[in-house]
């Protein structure tokens, strides 16, 4: 069997050693200096906000991705590991937050999916059970049993199964992407438990998690990311304040410039949402937005913030409470609904969810509003270019030309023809779901003010950002979700970056 | 046939100005690389005019493989007129398998619907109600039946979450197998002079079934093309969930798009039924994978977001035209079925080819 524990490496030698990674994406550099050093036997935390490139680091480090810079030495040698598989190989194993796991397969058959243990091409079930046991047992959960289909465990029973995978490797470091997402209490006592005991035998875990609890509870040491780069690496994880980590986190290279609030005050309730739920996702969310108003919800990834939004538009549909445009309750899980009570969306992700990128910008423009560029269902289409043509050059959609395909726009541009969709619908209320996401820096600016002209129009907008000094900035009122919930409701003036990001991390004010 | 040369409306214009500023892009792009040949021929390619006149020439070394092969026999009258009836059932059909396909959906069962069409309205004539029935509820009843398909498929598929080709794979079995008991699996004769007479006559010298299909085709072409209901198919089919969020209704969409298909499986029923003056449950047999492949070859997207009535209609010619050649050369069936498979799979295979090209390109 391969799982025999590795000896641990002397104390203290570095594992792995990465120098200036660079990583740049078509118009985004991700990641711009990163310094990453981790030990045999260490639990390692990366700490960062959303964006601050964790997520590309950890491809790097699994070879999903190849850095266009630096270097990385593995063991005390440089390596170029080409692929996920050569990373495995060499001892780097990923637990990733989305498990990648066979649902319709056993936790056997999952454990040595790609090095089936067979004989003669013909697989070796009894001998992948048995082996399978043994990693179980290593893990503390000797109750579950290989033959189980994986779909039928629970969260965490999949988690085990997945790092059951990566130990039935000579696994030497293990990435855990917010393992504790998925976890209740006590699981997460199990987990740093099976933590615990992989460190003992030198293995060592690089950790990501947005709590600062069990960063210090299971944590050895920290480096914080920020916009792509190590700001700060090797801080001891029990005794670096909280204050001292999230002045790193947040210190800003770049300020944004964002338009001035209006003086004007604000106008009727619009959007009055009481009590919405959804099961399992968020539940009891009260929201009133007035015309003209921006309302700003922020909270980490998986906080529920998007769903409120989707439920909101009928995308999904609530399970509890209700939602009225101008005093008249919609029908739940009915976007035409939303749509004609004059809600819109620019949803989270710009070119599944909100675009149709082989079509042209009018095309785009026009798909919310065919009814007022169409007569008896023909389509005008003079007057749907011209009604295009006005809004791309007003919002200076760049390059011009309604005609040109979406696809080929920029994200801030293409961004602009979704807003541009809801402004010739004539919308009551606009819902912007990470709207400068993949936006660069100039027309980040451009959006923000856009955002406020329409406001200012007497729209009543919100926001969700996972960017707190977006939120900050744009929003006249900030809600912060955390965990289904929203833990926190304040006028943006009476808030600043620290006490949000300790609501979003902590739920309380520390 | 249709009426884009003389409709000079703005957006006709802009589709010209975007292909010209392609053709300009690639045309740099290839100077730069060394290769603005190569460049150019795969841009033209890929612009809808370039794809049609491509099709044109393809039907047209199709006319003159006919010619050398067979001579007369080829380019007489009377087989022109049988080449232009066998395109015209089939081409009502490929027309709404058109719709059905841009907004990102198959049906295997148009075949099927043909002949349960066929037999329902043929029924009506020859066992029910003896030989009063007027052709009006003859055509009736036909677009009904179609329609009535088309609807449980897309319900099926739709608010049933049924995927397509399993959904359709079912009709075909059943429909099929429906027409067979209704007719007991005998040919049922149709003997409704007004009916047969009236899609048997030549206005003008042109063979009504020909005048059905141009008329089906045009309107299909205004249709998808210069209406809100051609426009939303197109964002359907290019990515649902976007035109979800658009505030689309994509599930009942979905389902108007199969009954329209089913419609048209009715319109070809009538035209069958009045050309063998028979209705039988083996009518339309083999129908899915021509309409499919006229579609598909005409430059229609397999997975939806772009369609093209006059390729569809330029690829009804080519398949017919190309089975017709075969025949006259005394080639079996089988050959053709050969034939027909290996071009559907090169179709294919050069669409995903040009549609690399162009995402890469951006």
């Amino acid at each position: 069997m391969s799982t025999a524990a590795t000896p641990p490496d002397q104390p203290g030698a570095p594992l792995l050693q990465m120098r200036g990674i660079v990583k740049e994406f078509p118009g985004v550099r991700a990641l711009d200096g990163i310094d990453l050093d981790v030990r045999a036997g260490e639990v390692h935390c990366l700490l960062g906000q959303n964006g601050a490139g964790k997520s590309t680091l950890i491809k790097i480090l699994s070879a999903s991705y190849q850095p266009d810079e630096g270097t990385i030495v593995w063991d005390g040698e440089e390596r170029r590991l080409t692929s996920p598989m050569a990373a495995i190989n060499a001892g780097i194993a990923t637990i990733y937050q989305e498990l990648d796991l066979v649902p319709g397969l056993t936790v056997a058959e999952n454990v040595f999916l790609g090095h089936e243990k067979s004989r003669l091409g013909m697989s070796q079930r009894s001998v992948a059970n048995r082996a399978t046991r043994d990693l179980l047992k290593r893990l503390g959960h000797s109750e579950i049993a290989p033959h189980r289909r994986v779909e039928t465990l629970s969260p965490a029973g999949q988690q085990v199964a997945s790092m059951a995978r990566a130990l039935s490797h000579d696994t030497r470091l293990l990435i855990l992407d917010e393992p504790s997402a998925v976890l209740d209490a006590g699981e997460v006592a199990n987990l740093f438990r099976v933590i615990r005991g992989l460190t003992a035998e030198g293995v060592a875990v690089v950790y990501i998690s947005h709590r600062l609890e069990e960063i210090r509870e299971i944590g050895d040491r920290i480096t914080v990311l920020k916009d792509g780069a190590t700001v700060a690496t090797g801080l001891s994880a029990r005794d670096t304040p909280t204050s001292e980590l999230i002045r790193l986190m947040t210190g800003r290279s770049i300020e944004y410039v964002f338009p001035p609030r209006s003086e004007k005050p604000f106008g009727d309730v619009v959007l009055e949402v009481e009590g919405l739920g959804l099961e399992g996702v968020f539940a009891d969310v009260d929201l009133t937005v007035r015309a003209g108003e921006i309302v700003g919800l922020t909270g980490l990834v998986g906080a529920g913030r998007s769903e409120i939004l989707e439920t909101v538009y009928g995308a999904r549909k609530a399970t509890a409470g209700t939602v009225s445009v101008d005093g008249r309750r919609l029908r739940p899980g009915q976007v035409p609904a939303a749509v004609g009570a004059g809600i819109g969306l620019a949803p989270e992700e710009r070119k599944s969810q909100g675009l149709l990128l082989d079509q042209s910008v009018a095309d785009n423009i026009t798909v919310s509003s065919l009814r007022s560029v169409s007569r008896f269902g023909f389509l005008d289409r003079g007057a749907e270019r011209r009604k295009a043509d006005e809004l791309s050059t007003s919002l200076d959609v760049r390059p011009s030309g309604v005609a040109r395909k979406v696809r080929t726009l920029s994200g801030g541009n293409q961004q602009k023809v979704v807003l541009a969709r809801w402004l010739l619908r004539g919308c009551r209320v606009l819902m912007l779901d990470e709207p400068t996401r993949g936006v660069d820096v100039g027309a980040r600016t451009e959006i923000y003010q856009l955002v406020r002209t329409l406001a200012d129009s007497g729209v009543a907008v919100v926001v969700v950002s996972s960017e707190v000094d977006e939120v900050l900035g744009l929003a006249d009122r900030v809600l912060v979700v955390r965990e289904g919930a929203v833990v926190a409701e304040a006028p943006a003036g009476e808030l600043d970056e620290s006490k949000v990001l300790d609501l979003v991390m902590e739920g309380r004010v520390a | 046939m249709s009426n884009r040369g003389t409709e000079p409306v703005a957006v006709d214009d802009v589709r010209g100005d975007a292909d010209r500023s392609a053709t300009e892009r690639a045309e740099q792009e290839g100077l730069e690389a060394g290769s603005s040949r190569g460049g150019r021929v795969w841009e033209l390619l890929s612009s809808s005019v370039g794809r049609n006149l491509g099709l044109l020439v393809g039907l047209a070394l199709l006319c003159v493989v006919g010619f050398a092969t067979a001579g007369e026999r080829f380019l007489s009258e009377s087989n022109l007129i049988t080449v232009l009836l066998l395109a015209s059932v089939i081409g009502v059909v490929s027309v709404g398998m058109t719709f059905v396909i841009t907004g990102g959906g198959i049906d295997l069962s148009v075949g099927a619907i043909v002949a349960l069409s066929s037999i329902w309205c043929t029924t009506l004539s020859v066992q029910a109600t003896g030989r009063d029935v007027g052709w009006l509820t003859m055509a009736f009843s036909a677009l009904a039946v179609g329609a009535v398909c088309g609807l449980i498929n897309g319900t099926l598929i739709a608010y049933g979450g049924v995927v397509p080709f399993v959904a359709t794979l079912a009709m075909l079995a059943s429909a099929r197998g429906y027409a067979e008991i209704l007719s007991n699996r005998r040919t049922q004769i149709v003997d409704v002079p007004g009916f047969t007479d009236a899609l048997n006559a030549r206005p003008l010298g042109v063979p009504m079934l020909v005048v059905i299909f141009l008329v089906v085709a045009a309107l299909g072409w205004v249709l998808l093309n210069r209406t809100t209901f051609g426009r939303r198919t197109v964002a359907v089919g290019g990515n649902p969930e976007a035109a979800r969020l658009a505030g689309i209704n994509v599930k009942r969409h979905t389902v108007l798009l199969y009954v329209l298909l089913g419609m048209c499986c009715g319109i070809a029923a009538l035209m069958i039924v009045a050309r063998t003056t028979t209705g039988s449950s083996t009518h339309g047999g083999g129908y899915e994978l021509d309409a499919i492949a006229a579609v598909v070859i005409g430059g229609t997207l397999i997975a939806g977001g772009r369609g093209t009535i006059v390729g569809t209609v330029l690829g009804v010619l080519i398949f017919t035209t190309l089975t017709n050649v075969f025949t006259l050369n005394d080639r079996s069936t089988s050959e053709q079925a050969l034939i027909k498979g290996v071009i559907i799979v090169v179709a294919v295979l050069l669409q995903q080819r040009l549609a690399e090209r162009k995402v890469a390109k951006t």
